[in-house]
């Protein structure tokens, strides 16, 4: 059977997917339990429509019900239909089903790294694609693989035809993904966070070349994301889902500038904008003073090609006094190194880091541990930022047992620190799992905290976490600012993040400074081509959630 | 890849000179007289003092190792205590017997462990993989003489069709030659099958969790499609892993298999020189197996690059 | 904000939190949750069965003279390979001992073998894997030397080790668990390392924590239940490789009526009384299997990632 580009052309006005009331349930499961509920939705040809909820919500479990890839021995489809194309692929057997696929529905997902099968040139890959469905002969495949790999603009096509997986960057792999998926001109697109794990550079890119191509074959679009900058920019209709239920459908317009559902407000509101608040320059003493700071990491070997990776190179920065410095930047960009640097978990390889005088860098042993004191971190994903097998109390209180304090008083400071992020101070008996993520984060601040420490060192803290729980711990984070007077180093790769907590930001690239400045004027204003490039290539720059409206023109 | 291939032969180097210095080590940090070790109980004291000048001990040791080295790897380890043959040559009498055996047993055993394996993850959780799982703990779990004793005794003994013990040179003929050699194998293959059916099991089975077999039915790849090209090709390095390291208890297997069925082996060799404390005997043999283990690794390492891409540098 | 009621594991939903939190699995963290999993898989039939034997192997250790026995060394050559009778339950051997007496009293010394070899070994094996994993110079050392060890087959190490320095049940026993050390070693010392850029960990060193302490407390602790694992199939190997060297003439003296001594005694007479050879080999092979049966369910229950590696 040919299922071939040149199907007949569709009625415009008849929805290419329509979900019809589906339920997604755990298998196996005593009681009923569902992961996704009633879902119903449609999306038409050469529409874009965006799916976005938090974790938990189910859409990713409702892409996969599409595609009749649910991981059988946990889950199930338990009611209501999927017509694509006016066909049930729920009540579709094996067979239709792999027929389908590819042909009539792709699907991308979210980790381009481990997509692809690491033993088989990409070129193989994508010519199976043809193989299975289509009675070409080799040669024929072969330009026609090579013409997809031209059309998702990858330089040098037959040399990546050739290559292998681990040989390409993310974003090529993406694009190889992407190949596979609409060679044979689906008419539905389904693509799971397909740009999350990239760079915002290499996101805009995969983003625009996705449009391309849905405008090129007229496909239909369902797009799955969490990050409502995407959605502001590429989304023609709108699925808000939360918890496994549907939430809210409607156009764009509608639900960006006014979302009928509390939950929907809650959500678009909790998106900090690009533009940050007009803020009083910081006045104060230096409490972190970075000079020439340098890490280049080399590798050993005995036989030649010892690589050397210069991670950050000459970077001076400083922070006072209550002032959240923000150093912002794109993966390999060397703001986390700078990071450890200056907590000391990496040794710089040269320059000075001083801490209200005193050089972290030089110091050891019994002065290096005095100086911990002073400059506490927060880390990125809070499922492995506490000891799972200690008390949540005897975590907190770990650095005030270090330095001597006795238990008892430790434990009434853990109290008091809980309530300052916002916990029942009673939960100080509870083990960690029994927090969610967002809890666990602020667990993490308490225990930073409990050293009063001058300088407070933040790496991405809120990037693994739901946008209304990052609101929250943002929040909180300026709420213990105002009252203690902490300066903060905050690493993040988000702008929206930066523009809303920092004072001051830094710009690096490839482990340099690029651009360094006050937050208004660096994202406002920004003087060096590369942070224009980044700021550029956030999407949904032109939207302003919290307003529910478009932004002013400058 | 060469380049690649040239740093794995190298690397064998320390490894070699490591087990080297532990055997080295283990006779002249046991306590007593390493000499009278050597020489037996029934040296003379005159003897003992010759030896003690063959074997350097008035020296300082790190030259006694480098002596003994130096004799390792001209060829020349030594001469056997009670026959005063040189060991070189007691090992080439004897390696026939054991190579036959035990090239017999790793044909056999990848040919049947592997598709166990294979079968076992194809068919997961179903009555034949829950069967294949069970032999394989049952295999491992049974002593190789205790295997060897019972195949004699249904076999040999009670039907009578194959002859009990004894070895014939392949000379002799090719199927006398095998006829004695069945049951050793069988009896020395059940703990190498059954671990390797296992770990080709697991193995597999954790590459079925990975993205890129989602991403292969996503492209509407028949199952069975993506089980033989998908999976099987990623799960060959783990796979090819364990058959070089279960030759490490192919090793140990040999000895006592060769105990059992009367083979005139290097095992046998092995447990005669233990008997007789013919200690120049036991320490050329630890050598031997040591390369022979360290070798088949190498292999296997080179193997690796014809399976998995990445590891070509 | 209320804590997390979401009953349904993140696997089930095939969500990935934003960024990717590997191997997350909510409750098997809890040491309580592990001995529950681990109580729920004994009930089940193989673990069931095998924790029985064990306990019935365990119970002819100790009670060994209460059990119709006699003295188990006696010889009584007028009653040589005499087949089973009333007297004598399993026969004599070729010395007119009592068969049944010899292999109950074999019991005491094949547990012994096997517990003291998976105890020194997880012990040894713990220790110089987290001078390894920890102290970056010592690691190259180590490891070369353990690589060393692990190139020599484990039975021809056994029996150096044991026709050097005599056979005693102290040098078979530690002559049984060197070999068995290196891979504790290479075990403890990948935990380690993997555990070392964990961010807790790295909270603790910026918190002030002092390297003993940052062993202890945070690290180590990831090691119990992989080594309690390995344990259990050092436990088993210990008393094949103790039963294979007493066969070859390698083990214990020949007093000892340890199942291998047994056995190896009986080989010249196999054709005439298998038994010999038989009665003790299936019941050391059913104690081994026990164990192996044992540790596939504790690791099943210790971390179900782990189980389906091995």
């Amino acid at each position: 059977m040919s299922m071939e580009t040149d199907s007949p052309p569709m009625d415009k006005s008849t929805p290419v997917l329509i979900i019809d009331n589906l339920s997604v349930r755990v298998v196996g499961a005593q009681a009923v339990q569902y992961v996704a509920e009633n879902i119903s939705f449609e999306v038409k040809s050469g529409e874009t429509l965006c799916v976005v909820g938090e974790s938990g919500s189910g859409k990713s479990v409702t892409a996969l019900s599409v595609m009749g890839l649910l991981p059988k021995e946990s889950l199930e489809a338990s009611g209501g239909a999927i017509l694509v194309e006016g066909e049930n692929v729920l009540t579709a057997g094996q067979k239709r089903l792999r027929e389908l696929r590819a042909t009539r529905m792709a699907m991308v997902f979210q980790e381009p790294m481990t997509a692809l099968n690491p033993v088989e040139p990409v070129g193989k890959q994508i010519d199976e694609v043809l193989r299975v469905h289509t009675p070409l002969s080799k040669t024929e495949r072969r330009e026609r693989v090579l013409a997809m790999l031209d059309s998702v603009h990858l330089p040098e096509v037959k040399r990546i035809y050739d290559a292998y997986p681990h040989q390409l960057s993310g974003g090529q792999r993406q694009r190889i993904v992407i190949s596979m998926a609409l060679i044979l001109g689906p008419r539905l697109l389904i693509a799971d966070e397909p740009t999350t794990a990239l760079d915002v550079t290499t996101q805009k890119q995969i983003l625009s070349l996705i449009r391309e191509l849905r405008e090129k074959q007229n496909t239909a679009v369902m797009f799955i994301t969490h990050d409502f900058g995407v959605v502001a920019e590429i989304a023609d209709r709108i699925v808000v889902m939360n918890r496994g239920r549907v939430v809210e459908v409607g156009r764009r317009e509608d639900i960006l500038s006014g979302p009928r559902q509390p939950y929907t407000r809650m959500l678009v509101s909790s998106v900090p904008s690009l533009i940050p608040r007009k803020r009083s320059a910081p006045a104060g003493e230096i409490v972190l003073d970075v000079a020439g700071l340098a890490k280049i990491f080399s590798e050993v070997r005995i036989f030649g090609r010892g690589r050397t990776v210069t991670a950050a190179e000459e970077v001076n920065l400083n922070i006072r006094r209550g002032e959240v410095v923000g150093v912002v930047g794109e993966s390999g960009s060397g703001k986390s190194t700078v990071a450890r640097c200056v907590v000391r978990l990496v040794n710089p390889t040269s320059g000075a880091i001083r801490i209200k005088g005193c050089d972290i860098a030089q110091a050891a042993g019994r002065g290096l541990r005095r100086l911990r004191r002073h400059i506490q971190i927060v880390f990125q994903d809070p499922y492995r930022s506490i000891n799972p097998r200690r008390r949540v109390g005897d975590s907190i209180i770990e650095g005030l047992i270090n330095f001597g304090t006795p238990r008892n008083q430790a434990l009434g400071k853990a109290r008091g620190l809980l309530r300052v992020v916002g916990l029942d101070p009673d939960v100080i008996q509870r083990y960690p799992h029994q927090f969610s993520g967002g809890e666990r984060q602020r667990i993490c601040i308490a225990r930073a905290l409990a050293l009063d420490p001058d300088i407070l060192v933040a790496d991405e803290p809120v990037s693994s976490l739901d946008v209304s729980v990052q609101a929250q711990v943002l929040k909180l984070r300026e709420e213990i600012r105002d009252r203690t007077g902490i300066a903060v180093l905050f690493i993040t790769h988000d702008l929206r993040v930066a523009a809303q907590v920092c004072d001051t930001i830094v710009v690096m690239q490839r482990g340099r400074i690029v651009e360094a400045g006050p937050a208004e004027q660096v994202l406002t204003g920004p003087r060096q081509e590369y942070t224009r490039a980044l700021i550029n290539a956030a999407p949904g720059r032109y939207w302003d959630f919290q307003n529910f409206r478009p932004l002013p023109p400058s | 890849m060469l380049a690649y291939i040239a740093r794995r032969l190298l690397a064998t180097v320390p490894v070699m000179g490591m087990v080297a210095a532990i055997v080295f080590a283990i006779l002249r940090l046991t306590p007593g007289d390493p000499a009278a070790i050597i020489a037996g109980d029934a040296a003379t004291p005159a003897q003992l003092e010759l030896i003690r000048r063959h074997m350097g001990l008035d020296q300082p040791i790190h030259v006694q190792f480098l002596l003994w080295l130096g004799q390792l790897v001209r060829g020349d380890l030594g001469l056997s205590l009670i026959s005063n043959v040189p060991v070189m040559g007691m090992i080439a009498d004897r390696i026939g017997p054991s190579l036959a055996l035990g090239l017999s047993t790793i044909v056999f055993t990848v040919i049947i462990a592997i598709p166990l394996g294979v079968i076992a993850a194809w068919r997961r959780g179903t009555l034949v993989d829950r069967a294949v799982m069970a032999f394989s703990v049952f295999g491992f779990s049974v002593p190789v003489f205790v295997t060897g004793y019972l195949l004699i005794f249904f076999f040999a003994i009670g039907l009578g069709w194959f002859p009990v013990q004894g070895y014939k040179p392949l000379a002799g003929g090719f199927w006398p030659f095998y006829q004695r050699l069945i049951l050793p194998t069988l009896a020395l293959s059940t703990i190498y099958v059954a671990l390797i059916a296992r770990i080709t099991r697991t193995s597999i089975l954790d590459v079925m969790d990975e993205d890129y077999i989602r991403t292969a039915r996503a492209k509407g790849v028949k199952e069975s499609t993506v089980f033989m090209r998908h999976a099987l090709r990623n799960a060959a390095v783990p796979i090819a892993t364990i058959v070089g390291i279960g030759m490490a208890m192919l090793i140990s297997g040999v000895v006592v298999t060769e105990s059992v069925f009367n083979i005139p082996g290097l095992g046998r060799l092995v447990v005669e020189a233990v008997l007789a404390r013919d200690y120049p005997v036991i320490q050329g043999l630890i050598l031997l197996f040591s390369l022979i283990y360290i070798l088949i690794n190498l292999a296997v390492d080179i193997l690796y690059t014809v399976f998995d891409p990445r590891i070509r540098y | 904000m209320p804590a997390n009621g979401n009953p349904i594991p993140a696997e089930a939903l095939r969500e990935k939190p934003l960024e990717t939190a590997p191997g997350r699995q909510p409750g098997i963290d809890s040491a309580a949750s592990a001995l529950a999993h681990f109580k729920r898989t004994l009930r089940r039939g193989p673990a069931l069965a095998a924790v029985l034997l064990l306990a019935v192997v365990v119970g002819v250790a100790f009670c060994a003279p209460l059990l119709g026995t006699t003295d188990p060394i006696a010889i009584n050559p007028a009653l040589r390979l005499k087949l089973p009778s009333h007297e004598h339950w399993l026969g004599t051997d070729a010395y007119g001992r009592d068969v049944y007496s010899r292999v109950m009293y074999g019991s005491r010394i094949s547990l012994i073998v096997g517990l003291g070899a998976a105890l020194m070994g997880v012990a040894v094996g713990l220790l110089i894997g987290v001078i390894a994993g920890y102290i970056r110079l010592a690691d190259a050392v180590l490891m070369r030397v353990m690589d060393g060890l692990m190139a020599i087959p484990g039975i021809l190490l056994a029996i150096a080790l044991v026709s050097l320095s005599g056979a005693s049940l102290f040098t078979v026993l530690v002559a049984i668990t060197i070999p068995e050390i290196p891979r504790v070693v290479r075990l403890v010392r990948g935990v380690i390392l993997s555990v070392r850029s964990e961010p807790y960990v790295e909270a603790a060193i910026s918190l002030g924590t002092r390297v003993p302490t940052l062993l202890l407390r945070h690290m180590v602790p990831n090691t119990v239940p992989p080594l309690v694992v390995q344990g259990t199939y050092i436990f088993a190997s210990a008393i094949l490789t103790e039963a294979i060297l007493s066969f070859l003439g390698a083990g214990l003296p020949p007093e000892n009526s340890s199942w291998g001594n047994i056995m190896a005694e009986g080989r010249m007479y196999f054709q005439l009384r298998p038994g010999l050879i038989l009665y003790p080999g299936i019941l050391l092979s059913l104690t081994v299997l026990s164990v192996n049966v044992l540790g596939d369910a504790l690791r099943d229950a210790l971390d179900p990632r782990l189980a389906r590696r091995l």
